[in-house]
């Protein structure tokens, strides 16, 4: 069977500008980090980005590399705003989607199930609609009492790339997750033509329900290109139980100039050298 | 011992979630997450909470039940649920703002973002949270429109805003026309008070009444088991 274990480098040597992506985890949790702070090292620009937002936008925003953005919000979660995020959208510096939280989780179902669109009883009366000329809504075809009920048309959010962190994968891209929320990652990956998953660690296939349920099973190789194993690579947003957000780190990150951020942490040749860096910070704050 | 107004403001916020029967209560924000545990550890001890995380836990913490994002949105348009959101902005109509101020093409200040506030007020009850009650909040037009108001809210089948409350009171919806109507003032605050600090025109009736008090046992229970460290006197100044 195949083999789809690669280096971060070569994740992001697959990615083209222009390109959609998807990002898995939510808010400031369980965040492909690693990954984005590969593309971040990378040419690689001009992205439309998909992402129940965190602070993977705020690095892509800050650097540059968005386009335009499809979300519902980009949080920090312990820091309500995220300053970079803002920064950028003050600035006018890319175009914005912003639809709500469920018409982005049934616009990712669309996707996986090779749907145009689901319809949502989500968006009608609300600014959604203003702000996204774009959107349609259906009529219920069924006759019920209180008449046909009318829907937003949420159009399938189909991405080029998915990157999402998980806990554990083998090699052939079986991912799983071990904390308390699943959150869209398996849905990323099915809506996207290629998903990349990055993992905690990667153990052999009889070892993931050795001490697992199998419902923890989330990502099923059948809709994995590539397998990337980074220790910390959420880093410095949550990954349970393997570890909780750094909350000191992300106070930093949210509070530091961006382009001194920038050459402290994400100047280094590779996902180790940020890694360092970072350890080297928290020696520095005892 | 007298009582603070942000005890006050614990009491409107329980009373959110009185009569509501086996729903998630979700309150953002610290003095709406003790209403809502006072609620449930006295009038109404069916409600549901979770730990802000994806687990559904009793008062002691005690898992009951999982409750991940994705089953948590059903739970939104399933209707069972009673969320009380905060607002940047909200209008004489209800219409609450998360977003951004300003021009949404290129905002003055961005904000969270629309969040769940379109899906939850089609779905389930909606209330509110001010904790500083200002006429840059109660703003006669919100700059984006991400909770619906009950202007807008024609077909919407499942649309209720129960109330908003606010550091000087309890606001609600039940005029004729549905624009909001002064409910009741906390103890210690002049209705002129509340009008001057809402930028729309208010309803504010000849006998608007007092927040209710709350019983030694609530007291009790705000200071010495649910907030024991005073964290609610932080969210609303005396």
């Amino acid at each position: 069977m195949t083999d789809k274990m690669m280096p971060p480098e070569e994740v992001v040597g697959r990615l083209r500008s222009g390109m959609t992506i998807g990002i898995g985890g939510w808010g400031s949790r369980r965040k492909p980090m690693a990954l984005v702070r590969a593309l971040l090292r990378s040419e690689v620009t001009d992205l439309t980005v998909v992402s129940y937002g965190g602070p993977d936008i705020g690095l892509l925003a800050a650097a540059g590399r968005i386009r335009e953005l499809v979300t519902a919000f980009v949080t920090l979660d312990s820091i309500p705003l995220e300053p970079h995020y803002r920064a950028a959208r003050e600035r006018g510096d890319f175009a914005l989607t912003e639809i709500d939280e469920a018409m982005f989780m049934w616009g990712l179902h669309a996707a996986a199930n090779r749907l145009p669109f689901l319809p949502v009883r989500a968006g009608i009366g609300s600014d959604v609609m203003r702000v996204n000329p774009g959107l349609r809504t259906v009529t219920s075809p069924y006759e019920e009492e209180g008449g046909r009920e009318e829907f937003v048309a949420v159009p399938a959010l189909r991405m080029d790339a998915a990157l999402v962190h998980l806990n554990r994968a083998d090699r052939l891209g079986n991912g799983q997750y071990l904390g308390p929320d699943p959150y869209f990652d398996d849905l990323f990956c099915e809506a996207a033509d290629a998903a990349y998953v990055c993992c905690e660690q990667l153990v052999e296939t009889a070892e993931l329900t050795k001490d697992a349920a199998p419902q923890t099973l989330l990502v099923s190789r059948h809709s994995v290109t590539g397998v990337v194993e980074t220790p910390n690579g959420a880093h410095f947003t949550s990954c349970a139980p393997d570890y909780d957000r750094d909350e000191a780190f992300q106070k930093l990150y949210a509070t530091t100039p961006w382009p001194e951020f920038a050459e402290r942490f994400l100047s280094g040749a590779d996902e180790h050298d940020y890694q360092l860096a970072v350890q080297a910070w928290h020696k520095e704050q005892r | 011992m007298s009582v603070s107004r942000s005890e006050y403001c614990v009491i409107a916020c329980a009373e959110a979630w009185r009569d509501n029967g086996e729903v998630l209560a979700s309150p953002m924000g610290l003095i709406p997450s003790f209403g809502a545990r006072l609620a449930k550890r006295t009038f109404s001890p069916d409600l549901l909470l979770t730990d802000g995380e994806a687990m559904l836990v009793g008062l002691d913490g005690t898992v009951e039940g999982w409750l991940p994002y994705r089953r948590h949105l059903t739970m939104v348009t399933g209707g069972r649920r009673h969320v009380m959101m905060g607002a940047g902005q909200i209008d004489r109509f209800g219409n609450q703002n998360i977003s951004c101020v300003g021009d949404w093409e290129r905002p003055k200040r961005q904000l969270l973002g629309v969040r769940g506030a379109p899906v939850n007020t089609l779905n389930n009850p909606v209330s509110y949270w001010v904790p500083k009650h200002s006429a840059r909040v109660f703003v006669e037009r919100v700059d984006m429109v991400c909770g619906v108001g009950y202007d807008r809210a024609a077909g919407a089948r499942y649309h209720r805003i129960p109330r908003v409350v606010s550091d000087l009171g309890v606001l609600d919806f039940a005029t004729p026309d549905r624009s909001m109507r002064l409910a009741s003032l906390h103890p210690g605050v002049t209705a002129e008070q509340v009008r001057e600090a809402t930028g729309f025109n208010l309803v504010i009736g000849d006998d608007v009444p007092y927040t209710r008090e709350p019983s030694a046992d609530e007291l009790r229970l705000i200071r010495a088991v649910i907030d024991p460290e005073g964290l609610r006197e932080r969210e609303v100044k005396a």
